[in-house]
């Protein structure tokens, strides 16, 4: 394909109920009520030229350039800003309408630069389009009058730049940011020809500003003032590929935008069903970590970890692993071998690392990346509907009344959703935050939450169980969606459970330190609307709930999950759009590592490995005898490893020493192990510890699929070729066949086959049907052919819904003398999980290093101010980092990121984990803060060690 | 800083831990739904560890959900 623009309509789609037929020079077309002119004219292949106005914003009608002539109306309307009627009569093209463009357009180039062959954005641009389309030929009023050329663009953002002198002030931009973004971050200062775009205060520029650099600005600026920097640096792109992001489970498409082998920039694709045309700034701009310098692209081995890597052939790295890992299982059994699975690789790649742990070692010592984050999410929604997975498409968000969000920071983890919801929020949709920090969603531009319930970290199951305390005694359950669709004798215990007054939100204060009534309030407003209702037809609300990683990481991460889902269940909001229990995935692919067999215990689709019909079915397809019993996970595995009892490991795609709690720990097991294989982009913390290392390939090298955080399998389409010689499930073949395995795969679609042939909720997917049709929400079988947007429609998966009683037990981490405070963690919009992607880009400009928030209150006790170095200590160990004085923490509480390995942020992390899934508790440490001069012992000691560990000693890499 | 015996006390916390949050269930469902819980998800040496351990510091739910466990292999 070549490149081109995708089509613009001109002005948003509508959902009119009813259908309205008009007549556009002489063709009749049929559109929803409250289409525009414009839009109608657009959808029966005509094009009226217009400036101001594009399909992903509402029209403005400011340029006039759109006028058309409409039979039995005076004047000329705007046809951006009128509505079809029914029968209306419209011509786009007369002598009129031309004179009048002509001369629009005449106005608008005489205050524009005519440097269009050195400008980045010619052949590319809509000014120029439309000045063609127009006729213009002639300027004159001469250039020479007063104008805005010259005047100095703004280069403050690392990847896009603003050059006022194209401007065309058509307010785009603006409302680009306040629409598609929420952000608000742009105005028009000035009026008439004084007028420009600007970023917050006159004085600022983009990078000093409110703005995220989201990219939507960029996207729907019709010349070249806004543009991407990459485009000027390396030139028009040629050729354009549909693919996903790899960063969050949002799961965003894009149009990767090629010039020969190199990538200009990535574009979100309109059609992307779940960014609808939106980006943030890792997926739109953050990809530049692909060809950095630091990546590996040869294999390497050693013998130990004390020596410098060597680069060697991949057949020597690959022999040289598989007669290790064959040694190892001859001399200490199957059981002493294990792999990781990544988040970050295609659903195809999990796929084969597991099938290689499962068939090729013979042990089911698989994990993955999914055990430090969201397994409590597989456990808990198992246990209460029967599917481990979110219940709704992000879609649904349009049609909630009333917003949940616990533990979860939508604005910095999953920001396109977060636009979205946002988009909800101004349009009415109430909302509630449980979080003990002031996040964004609780107050930004035209943005409140109605209710923070600023909890202790550690007590979201006594918050939740004090909500439902309030909605069952006070009446407020909704029974007959219970006594329908749940096992009744089990709400009923539930019910007296919940009732019981230890569990009122006054008796639990003391605990959770939330305001009773604010608590109160909160649960009403959930459960009923609050005022307005019933409304319409309505008689309850559709209520949401979103959650992340602030519920499952912690001890009580399971019991948390059962508890939202108690909560959806007893206000009746399952089945339909609009309502739901939505986990809100770290990583592009957790969702997809889940459901393809990386947990122990279980096969692709969420089956238990003890069962025997389903170990049958597997056997038969792989030829191979698979064990019964249930494997070790990551904290396990390093638990036997210490203990000498396993002995070798494959990671792919995970840094496991930075991702995972009590590094001490993880080291210790790393350290332990004869042989650790680290399959990644770049060499990682946990490659210090790693006897090989196989270079691995970026999203962009690859083909294959990611599942997002609505189950939605999307194509991973590869654009370039891999740096390293392979995609990654090559790599994982080449050892699978060096260990006698005799795998084919030609191509990863043959992967996805198999998936589809051993996977009854995969039955219907294939390459080519996502091809053709986009993406597709699993199940996708001969129930639900076309996927499932929203499940448990017409009953649960497992039957009945399940109430489980969850009991608040306060985690072993308490604070005391020593350590007086909780730390909590998070992450930020710029940077991405361990950041070994984001930091090396640009996106460092927004977070330089983790930092420690901390409260005024707090700070003042031990005499600190934002800036000063402090000491971070809790049981497990120490380390050093910068605070920042702010009340966004309450007082006790302190938090901070782990995106920098300097930080080793999981130094102070232990080892207490979810009961259920041992999932880590990341979100509660008790700690101390105290003043300190620079990094500790461990930091310096570390660095040193990892400095020693990463030599690579080139003489002998022919 | 773990050896077999540290292992071993880890192991009867997590034991002790999944009875805690299931015990709300009532004793006979908690043991039941105990011992299935370490059935499922726990790999055979850890089971093995934990059938050997020293249960002294067992929650009675716990020990009852280990003891059928090991009875029932
Ligand atoms: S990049 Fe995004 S946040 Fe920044 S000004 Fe543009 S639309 Fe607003
Ligand atoms: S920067 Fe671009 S989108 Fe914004 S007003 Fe100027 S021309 Fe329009
Ligand atoms: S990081 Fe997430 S929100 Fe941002 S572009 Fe990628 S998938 Fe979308
Ligand atoms: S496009 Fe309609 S007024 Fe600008």
């Amino acid at each position: 394909m070549g490149y081109e623009r995708q089509a613009d309509y001109g002005t948003p789609a509508k959902q009119g109920a009813a259908n309205v037929t008009l007549n556009i020079d002489g063709r009749a077309v049929t559109v929803p009520e409250g289409t525009s002119v414009m839009r109608a004219a657009a959808e029966c292949g005509g094009e009226i030229p217009k400036l101001c106005a594009t399909d992903s914003v509402e029209a403005f009608g400011s340029c006039r350039m759109c006028l058309v002539e409409v039979e039995g109306m005076r004047g000329l309307p705007a046809s951006c800003t009128t509505p079809v009627r029914e029968g209306m009569v419209v011509r786009t093209q007369t002598p009129r309408l031309e004179k009048i463009r002509r001369g629009v357009m005449e106005l608008y180039i005489s205050d524009h630069p005519l440097d269009c062959l050195t400008c980045a954005a010619n052949n590319d641009c809509e000014l120029q389009d439309t000045a063609a389309a127009v006729g213009l030929r002639d300027v004159r009023y001469g250039y020479q009058g007063e104008n805005h050329l010259g005047s100095a663009p703004d280069l403050s953002n690392p990847y896009f730049s603003f050059a006022p002198d194209k401007c065309i002030v058509c307010s785009r931009c603006v409302r680009a940011c306040e629409e598609t973004q929420g952000t608000f971050a742009l105005t028009i200062e000035g009026r008439g020809f004084e007028s420009a775009v600007s970023a917050g205060q006159k004085s600022d520029n983009f990078l000093g500003s409110e703005c995220v650099s989201c990219g939507a600005c960029v996207q729907a600026c019709p010349t070249a003032a806004l543009s991407e920097k990459s485009v000027k640096a390396i030139g028009k792109p040629e050729r354009s590929v549909v693919t996903t992001c790899a960063y969050c489970g949002v799961g965003c498409t894009f149009r990767a935008e090629m010039r020969g082998n190199q990538l200009v920039r990535m574009v979100p694709w309109k059609d992307g069903k779940a960014n609808r045309g939106h980006s943030c700034v890792k997926g739109r701009f953050a990809w530049g970590y692909a060809n950095h310098a630091d990546r590996i692209t040869r294999p390497m081995i050693r013998d130990a970890i004390t020596q410098p890597w060597r680069e060697v052939s991949w057949d020597e790295a690959i022999s040289f692993t598989a007669n290790r890992l064959n040694a190892i299982k001859a001399q200490y059994g199957a059981r002493a071998l294990g792999g990781i699975t990544s988040s970050r690789c295609t659903n195809e790649e999990a796929f084969l690392v597991q099938k290689l742990v499962r068939g090729g070692f013979g042990s089911n010592n698989v994990d993955t990346c999914a055990r430090v984050c969201h397994s409590p999410t597989g456990y808990g929604l198992s246990r209460a509907f029967g599917t481990s997975a979110g219940t709704q498409d992000f879609d649904s968000v349009e049609d909630s009344d009333v917003i949940l969000i616990i533990g979860a920071n939508p604005t910095d983890g999953h920001p396109v959703f977060a636009s979205r919801m946002k988009k909800r929020i101004r349009q009415g949709a109430k909302l509630i935050v449980i979080d003990p920090r002031r996040i964004d969603m609780v107050r930004s531009a035209h943005i409140a939450a109605d209710h923070h319930l600023a909890l202790q970290p550690g007590t979201n199951v006594a918050v939740l169980t004090a909500l439902a305390h309030v909605i069952v005694t006070e009446g407020l359950a909704d029974e007959a969606f219970i006594r329908e669709r749940c096992d009744w004798d089990e709400y009923q215990d539930w019910a007296r459970f919940v009732s019981d007054a230890r569990h009122s939100p006054e008796t639990l204060e003391p605990v959770t330190r939330v305001p009773a009534a604010e608590l109160r309030a909160a649960a009403r407003l959930f459960a009923t609307g609050g005022p307005g209702w019933p409304s319409g037809q309505r008689k309850r609300p559709n209520g949401a709930i979103y959650y992340g990683l602030g519920v499952t990481e912690h001890s009580q991460g399971s019991s948390t999950v059962m508890a939202i889902a108690n909560l959806a269940m007893v206000t009746g909001n399952i089945g339909r759009r609009g309502v739901g229990v939505n986990p809100l995935r770290g990583q592009n692919n957790v969702q997809g590592s889940c459901d393809m067999g990386s947990f122990p215990h279980e096969l692709s689709g969420y089956r238990h490995i003890s069962d025997a019909a389903t170990r049958a079915l597997f056997e038969a397809d792989w030829g191979v005898t698979l064990d019964s019993e249930p494997g070790l996970r990551i904290p396990n595995m390093l638990d036997a490893a210490v203990d000498g009892t396993f002995r070798a490991i494959y990671i792919q795609g995970e840094d496991i020493l930075q991702s995972d709690p009590n590094t001490h720990h993880v080291a210790a097991g790393l350290a332990a192990m004869d042989c650790v294989i680290v399959h990644d982009l770049f060499l990682n913390e946990t490659a210090n510890y790693a006897h090989v290392f196989l270079p691995g390939s970026t999203f962009l090298e690859k083909t294959g699929t990611f599942t997002n955080a609505e189950r939605r399998i999307q194509m991973v389409r590869r654009v370039m070729d891999p740096a390293n010689g392979y995609e990654d499930w090559e790599v994982t073949q080449l050892l699978a066949n060096a260990m006698d395995l005799g795998w084919n795969y030609t191509h990863a679609s043959e992967i996805m086959d198999e998936i589809a042939r051993l996977t009854p909720t995969f039955a219907g997917v294939s390459h080519a049907r996502l091809d053709a049709e986009g993406g597709l929400q699993w199940p996708v079988n001969e129930a639900a052919p076309d996927g499932s947007p929203i499940m448990h429609v017409d009953g649960f998966v497992r039957g009945r819904g399940k109430f489980m009683v969850t009991e608040y037990i306060p985690t072993d981490e308490r604070t005391g003398p020593r350590y007086p405070l909780l730390l909590t963690t998070g992450r930020v919009l710029s940077q991405y999980n361990v950041g070994a992607q984001t930091r090396r880009t640009e996106n460092s400009v927004w977070h330089g290093e983790d930092v420690l928030e901390i409260h005024p209150t707090d700070a003042e006790n031990r005499g600190l101010k934002s800036g000063d170095w402090v000491r971070l200590a809790s049981r497990a160990g120490e380390t050093t980092l910068r605070t920042l004085v702010t009340d966004r923490v309450a007082p006790g509480v302190v938090y901070t990121t782990f995106h920098h390995p300097d930080t080793q942020a999981n130094v102070v992390t232990t080892e207490n984990s979810d009961w259920a899934t041992n999932c880590p508790e990341y979100k509660v440490t008790a700690v101390q803060v105290t003043p300190s001069n620079g990094p500790t012992e461990w930091q310096r000691d570390y660095a040193n060690q990892a400095e020693q560990s990463r030599r690579i000693s080139r003489e002998a890499a022919e | 800083m773990s050896n077999g015996h540290d292992t071993n006390n880890h192991l009867i916390r997590m034991a002790n831990q999944i009875a805690a949050n299931l015990a709300a269930m009532g004793h006979d469902q908690a043991v039941a739904e105990t011992q299935e819980h370490i059935a499922k998800f726990w790999d055979p040496r850890m089971k093995a560890g934990i059938a050997a351990a020293d249960h002294a510091a067992l929650s009675p739910i716990a020990l009852a959900a280990i003891t059928r466990l090991t009875a029932s292999h």
